[in-house]
């Protein structure tokens, strides 16, 4: 690895997000809980991309995210690479992949729907209408196409 | 969770709503059995929906089991701020099965994850209501001997009317041809004719009602309502368009029958009451048969 990539700190062990489209990057943050998470983080954001334009970047040192974890970033960053690093190697690039279901991430639509009204979990079910990727609320049975579905 | 619930018609397969049939013809021969005699059934009404409340409970009543319940929200404890969630952990201590009514769309599903008994959905918010479709199966088997290759008139407001969406799914077992017929503002969603195009049931739409259903077995109505219109010069046209006279029946043909999931307002002229091809009432009282059918499936009576 060249000197001049290394904008933020290289990583001994963990987990590196890249190419997150900036404006996704706290929203990211968001889903994977990282605001409680105690591991070292390192954020950068608005780092010049040759193919985002502007990205923004995660490390977490120490702490190997899991595949469904990892995958719930894939409605609002499906671009992201996920890169599991040990002893300053990359061991795994992950590809992500929309899950069948997604859960809580997502807000319902539909405001008449039970999961605006009361403490319940959102449930999505990931549907590929002729290559349109729509989202099925669990509960009220309404479809919202994956670009028009609203991040919590 | 009890998976017996009755949430959604598609929670049914081919062969369960055949079987939900069967059972409601039985108890149309005989309606007062005693089966679920020690049973108590609670009514959970979140919204007041009185022709169905009294539907179920007398389904309930005639087969010798109690009910216990509330019509009206107002008079429940959610009205205290207690969540769906406790209230149906809380009836489930005292009732065999809920035959739950809820304004929200999502609760019948939300309620029957939680519950550790049977939750039959009376209706939730423009969601669905299966009993309702169940009744309409029920209605065009009794009337043309058969579910299958009928070819059925859906007039009026299909963009809301779930009743209309659910009959869909469930006839699509059935090798049914639809004809949509609706004003434009009221056109069926998109996602209903992808299913139909999915599922290789072929449809037709056209705006017109006048001549357009004499090729019909089944003429099914559904009431325009109001507060669907931004323009309600455009509403009092379409409403008087789209209102069905005897005198429009004339060139149907002989097995053709009405139906309606009522009330109805002005969308059947009264004086199609007297024609043999009305089954809107005789709908309504099959209602209480295939709800018999559905309670007792839902406690494993038959």
């Amino acid at each position: 690895m060249s000197t001049k990539e290394l904008k933020v700190a290289a990583l001994r062990n963990g987990t590196v997000i890249d190419h997150i489209p900036a404006d996704k990057l706290y929203k990211v943050v968001s889903i994977l809980h990282l605001d409680t998470c105690e591991h070292q983080i390192t954020i950068g954001n608005n780092l010049d991309s040759a193919k985002v334009g502007k990205k923004g970047i995660i490390k977490i040192s120490d702490r190997a995210f899991k595949e469904d974890e990892t995958n719930k970033i894939a409605l609002i960053a499906p671009n992201a690479k996920i890169n599991i690093i040990r002893d300053f190697a990359v061991v795994e690039k992950r590809p992500l992949c929309l899950p069948e279901e997604i859960r809580e991430i997502v807000q319902c639509a539909n405001p008449n729907c039970i999961t605006n009204h009361q403490p319940v979990t959102t449930r999505f079910h990931v549907l590929n209408n002729d290559g349109e990727i729509m989202l099925k609320c669990h509960y009220c049975e309404r479809e919202v196409r994956r670009d028009e579905a609203k991040i919590k | 969770m009890s998976n017996n619930s009755l949430v959604s018609i598609s929670d049914y397969s081919k062969e369960e709503i055949l079987a939900i049939l069967d059972s409601a013809a039985s108890f149309e021969a005989n309606p007062n059995r005693k089966t679920l005699e020690g049973k108590v059934i609670a009514t959970l009404f979140f919204e007041p929906s009185t022709r169905t409340r009294l539907s179920f409970e007398t389904a309930v009543i005639r087969q010798g089991g109690s009910v216990i319940g509330f019509s009206d929200a107002a008079t429940s404890s959610s009205s205290k701020g207690e969540t769906l969630n406790d209230t149906i952990h809380m009836v489930s201590c005292y009732a065999d099965a809920i035959v739950m009514r809820h304004p929200l769309e999502g609760a019948a599903r939300y309620a029957a994850e939680v519950s550790p008994v049977p939750i039959v959905n009376a209706g939730d918010g423009a969601n669905q209501h299966p009993s309702q479709t169940l009744l309409d199966l029920y209605s065009i088997m009794k009337t043309q001997g058969t579910l299958e290759n009928q070819t059925i008139c859906l007039v009026g407001d299909l963009k809301y009317g779930r009743t209309v969406h659910s009959l869909i799914m469930a006839m699509s077992h059935f090798h049914p041809t639809f004809k949509f017929i609706a004003p434009d503002e009221l056109k069926m969603p998109d996602e209903y004719k992808v299913f139909c195009h999915k599922n290789n049931i072929p449809f037709t739409e056209v705006s017109e009602l006048t001549d357009n259903f004499n090729d019909a077995d089944i003429l099914y109505m559904t009431r325009v309502q109001k507060e669907r219109f931004q323009d309600l010069m455009e509403y009092e046209q379409v409403k008087n368009v789209y209102t069905l006279k005897n005198a429009m029946l004339e060139n149907t043909k002989p097995n053709l029958r009405i139906l309606h999931p009522l009330p109805r307002v002005t969308e059947i002229d009264p004086d199609v009451d007297v024609n043999e091809k009305a089954y809107y009432f005789r709908q309504a009282q099959n209602g209480l048969y295939v709800r018999q059918a559905i309670i007792s499936k839902v406690l494993n009576l038959c």
